[in-house]
């Protein structure tokens, strides 16, 4: 079932390909169509498993047998709280790029194709499969930022590129070395996940293997100091662009980091777990820094997004059940709010007023002029803070209280990090929507800013539902977390790599 | 040994050689006067008709041997011309990429002398055949200055260019250096064993360590391939032939005969050399042919890569990134075993058959727009959306994204190297490989990004790209996805 999330979405690509070029109306709605089946499968899909604390085989079949490669989609309550964040962020995603005019067509297929192959990252448990769907992001999220985005747009979308690109090819490094001593030890090829986690790989392999891999895929998720393509890509992108690079691209690389890193190598995690807090935390508090001084309202969020990050990755470096529930859990929360911030910024104040420059903006009084915005920014901002009663807050406390228990200073400059994050919130709240600077002289021609559409609304009542049921009902995700991080596959992370 | 054997082992070198002339003959007789579009249109599909009777001849020999318990080896003369199923195959491969080469041709505008550039085609395919399936030293001297002088004629071709003159009397210089090179370590190999046959020469080698002449002789040979399949700091010639010669020219330089030499310098390393290999491994060097061909390598991945992403026009860039995939293809000959050499064949076959394909890409942008300039690919996707999506399928394989044949063939051949010896020992080229590879994605995208992100200049025509020419574009786009998606259809073969 939950198989069909990739196919449909691919099916929508071939489907938007085939469509007359200047029908930006059909392009939108099979777009939409596809993104709400997805997403519906999703669902589905995700209810439907019982026991989320098992690897529910969806589809094995032999794929490249002389290498062990096998096209093995498989899901955990890991893959499917990432895989329903997926199908909420594409539905929201278009919603909120409704008004893409140029080229739509395109736009919607190198959308869906992101949506696809994101989908197949979080589904796959095989090696290489992974890897695969990894590498196919890639391209449409060039095109995307490349082509519709906005500020130096092509800079933005070829560091992104480039740094996703060095950072996949440190995994695969990782991938070549760890499927050849594989062999060795098991006596065959093989390349799927399950059975590689189970191998012991030596010692000092495992030491030098596993920075070199987790930095790869840190390196997407905004890891201190290889963040610096995130804040550029977001205010580089069109809004839906940021909007999946923050919400779902961000949490491929975490997902590597704690899927194929983590688990092929527990005692290189045990052995780097300090660096990785350590490298975290210092992008929780430079994150959240450098945001409370920017002038482009983009970029606040671009490092906020940062700073959230560093919270997913310090709760993997906590190596405990705490920690890591924590982590999944801020990997879906943050997906959602922070894809709402962006959309707020990108779609319903630039569009219309086509500045993000504060000093702008603090003469339009959007708050007046845009209260649903304002609103809906003030709610994203407060979730964002951390405040109880929206997924964040649960999500941040479990990162928080797992890592007290293994680095105590640590978690307490993490703090820092956290008090900044309300300070930027509120500055930007305050700059951007509610400023008591004088009115610009209002000019005559100036045409009224448009209200805000229906799509948008929807977009941005649904994102806010989604981090409030989580917030309050935490449990619908945790029942799906927990088993999980307590399956055998973690056993041997948990224990520091002993079995 | 009588003629009727040599015959039927060579009947699909004669049958090709037979369509040369009978493509000759057409082009003379019946096709005078006619356009030079009716001339190649028919002419081509003379010589693809032979092209594919030759394969089909291959193919059922592989068949009606295919139950064997032991592959067959034919052998005659004592090496001279020797088949068994791989060198079969590898000839197949040979023959559908020329058939391709010859598609993509058909539109071509850059010489009226039709039946000569199909003839010399035909004649440089059958010397690359006679080439694989040698394993005597004369007989892969003689087939390879055989397919050689075709292609130094191909690359002068087009007449109306003085860079094409220009670009073959480079390459033919450099060549002919090459081959003395080659012809001095030949003749110091049969110097210390007495023989010319490779298996001989191996066992001649036995438990003599490293000779003095065989040093030289190594060296010499490494220099001489080196040249041929244009790997650092042989690799001069390379840019400015692929830049003036005709673009399908350049395409066959680029594809087939690189699959043909880079089989055989397999071959008389892996047979001829195998008692003096060394090791490159890290930590572990010992003297041998090895560690010349890993320096080889690694120069020309670094030196290629590096060199590629500061051209302007994109035929000089496809000929730097040959040159480093040259590098990558070495690592498979240096590693010697024998799932790293097929590993390296199925790397350099599908690399042949995508680099063909962009080669193709570029030459109806070049007809079109009178230039390889990346600037002239601006806006490609909206001028020819057909073509530029195979351009990115082509690139991107080149660039190793999957699920795309460049990728898969990295993966195999990577694994393949690292697997080699103890203690992971040769991963230290396999890294420097892999990053080398993350820098190429970077002039990939570049022409990526003229063809979709950049505009075309304001009131821009669509582009008609001919029919020929698009089918055989997105026959080789499709072959690179499949291969990609299921390497095992050809890796099982190799």
């Amino acid at each position: 079932m939950l198989a069909w999330t990739i196919y449909i979405t691919f099916i929508g690509v071939l489907v938007l390909m085939l469509l007359p070029r200047d029908n930006a109306r059909a392009a939108r709605i099979v777009a939409l169509l596809t993104a709400i089946a997805g997403c519906v499968v999703a669902f589905i899909g995700a209810i439907q498993q019982t026991h989320p604390g098992e690897v529910a085989t969806i589809t094995q079949i032999d794929w490249i047998p002389s290498i062990g490669a096998s096209y093995f989609l498989a899901a955990d309550g890991i893959s499917l709280v990432l895989v329903v964040l997926t199908g909420l962020a594409a539905v929201s995603g278009i919603l909120f790029s409704w008004n893409i005019e140029k080229r739509t067509k395109e736009f919607f297929a190198f959308y869906l194709a992101l949506i696809g192959g994101v989908y197949g990252v979080f589904l796959s448990f095989d090696v290489l499969l992974l890897f695969v769907f990894y590498e196919l992001t890639i391209i449409p999220k060039y095109f995307l930022i490349a082509r519709w985005g906005s500020t130096r747009k092509e800079y933005g979308a070829m560091k992104l590129a480039l740094y996703s690109f060095v950072g996949s090819h440190l995994v695969l490094i990782g991938l070549v070395a760890t499927w050849v001593v594989a062999k060795g030890q098991l006596g065959h090829a093989s390349l799927n996940l399950i059975e590689l986690s189970k191998v012991s790989l030596p010692l000092a392999f495992q030491h030098w293997m596993f920075p070199l891999v987790f930095i790869g895929f840190a390196i997407l998720a905004g890891m201190w100091p290889f963040h610096t393509w995130a804040p550029t890509g977001h205010v580089a992108a069109p809004t839906a662009g940021s909007m999946l690079l923050a919400g779902v691209v961000m949490k491929l690389g975490a997902y590597g980091c704690l899927r194929v890193a983590m688990v092929l190598f527990p005692e290189g995690a045990k052995e780097w777990q300090w660096a990785i807090a350590a490298l975290a935390v210092a992008g929780i508090v430079y994150g959240a820094g450098v945001a409370l001084v920017q002038k482009d309202f983009k970029f606040v969020i671009g490092y906020s997004s940062v700073s959230h990050m560093g919270f997913v990755l310090l709760g993997l470096a906590t190596l405990n059940t705490i920690g890591l529930d924590g982590a999944v859990l801020q990997m879906f929360s943050h997906g959602i709010i922070a894809g709402l911030l962006f959309a707020v910024v990108g779609r319903m104040v630039y569009d219309r007023t086509h500045t993000r420059d504060f000093n702008d903006l603090e003469t339009m009084q959007l708050g007046k002029k845009l209260p649903f915005a304002a609103i809906t920014f003030v709610i994203a901002g407060v979730a964002s803070m951390g405040l109880p009663g929206f997924s964040g807050f649960i999500a941040e406390l479990q990162v928080l209280m797992g890592a007290w228990a293994v680095f105590p200073k640590l978690t307490i400059l993490s703090g820092v990090g956290i008090i900044v994050g309300v300070a930027y919130t509120l500055r930007a709240v305050q700059k951007g929507f509610y400023s008591d600077a004088p009115a610009k002289a209002s000019d005559p021609h100036e045409h009224p800013l448009e209200p805000i559409t229906i799509p948008e609304k929807v977009g941005a009542v649904m994102l806010i539902g989604a981090s409030l049921v989580i917030g309050l009902f935490p449990g619908l995700l945790m029942n799906w977390i927990e088993p999980c991080v307590k399956s055998p596959l973690f056993e041997r992370l948990l224990k520091g790599g002993s079995l | 040994m009588n003629y009727l054997q040599l015959l039927q082992l060579a009947a699909p070198e004669t049958i090709v050689t037979v369509t040369m002339l009978a493509v000759l003959g057409c082009d003379l007789t019946l096709l005078r006067e006619r356009s030079v579009a009716t001339r190649f249109r028919f002419g081509g599909l003379i010589s693809i008709f032979g092209c594919v009777l030759a394969a089909i001849g291959l193919w059922s020999r592989m068949q009606v041997n295919h139950d064997a318990s032991v592959p067959y080896h034919l052998d005659l003369f004592n090496g001279f011309l020797v088949a068994g199923p791989v060198t079969d195959f590898v000839k197949i491969a040979m023959l559908v990429l020329t058939i391709f080469t010859i598609l993509i041709s058909t539109s071509g505008k850059f010489t009226d002398h039709v039946g000569e550039y199909l003839s010399l085609i035909l004649l440089g395919t059958v010397g690359l055949m006679f080439l694989v399936s040698a394993e005597d030293l004369l007989m892969i001297f003689i087939s390879l200055e055989f397919a050689s002088l075709s292609l130094y004629i191909l690359t002068a071709f087009n007449k109306h260019n003085e860079r094409s003159a220009e670009a073959a009397l480079k390459y033919f210089l450099f060549g002919g250096t090459a081959a003395a090179f080659l012809l001095f370590g030949f003749s110091l190999l049969y110097g210390i064993t007495g023989s010319t046959n490779l298996a001989e020469i191996a066992r001649g080698l036995l438990g003599k360590g490293l000779d003095p002449l065989l040093v030289v002789a190594i060296v010499t040979t490494v220099i001489g391939f080196g040249f041929k399949v244009a790997a650092v700091p042989f690799h001069l010639w390379a840019p400015d032939t692929y830049e003036g010669a005709p673009t399908p020219s350049a395409a066959f330089i680029g594809a087939g005969s690189k699959v043909a030499s880079f089989y055989i310098l397999a071959k008389i390393f892996a047979i001829g050399f195998i008692g003096s290999t060394g090791s490159a491994v890290w930590h572990g060097y010992v003297s041998g042919w090895m560690p010349v061909v890993a320096i080889v390598a690694a120069l020309s991945m670094v030196l290629g890569n590096l060199t590629a992403i500061v051209q302007s026009s994109v035929k000089r860039m496809l000929a730097y990134s040959a040159i480093a995939h040259a590098g990558y293809m070495l690592l498979g000959v240096l590693a010697g075993t024998p799932p790293s050499l097929s590993a390296m064949m199925f790397y350099v076959i599908t690399y042949a058959a995508t680099v063909i394909g962009a080669f193709g890409v570029v030459t109806v942008v070049e007809e079109a727009t009178g230039g390889d300039a990346l600037a002239n690919f601006n806006g490609l996707s909206r001028r020819a959306p057909g073509l530029s999506l195979c351009l990115l399928v082509f690139l991107l394989s080149l660039g190793g994204i999957p699920p795309l044949a460049g990728f898969i063939g990295k993966f195999f051949l990577f694994s393949a190297v690292v697997g080699v010896g103890e203690n992971l020992g040769l991963l230290w080229l396999v890294i420097l490989a892999i990053a080398m590879s993350a820098v190429s994605f970077y002039y990939y995208l570049r022409v990526l990004k003229a063809a979709y992100v950049q505009d075309a200049a304001e009131g821009a025509p669509v582009i008609k790209v001919p029919a020929l020419t698009l089918v055989a574009l997105v026959l080789l786009a499709m072959l690179v996805i499949l291969l990609g998606c299921a390497p095992g259809l050809l890796m099982r073969f190799l």
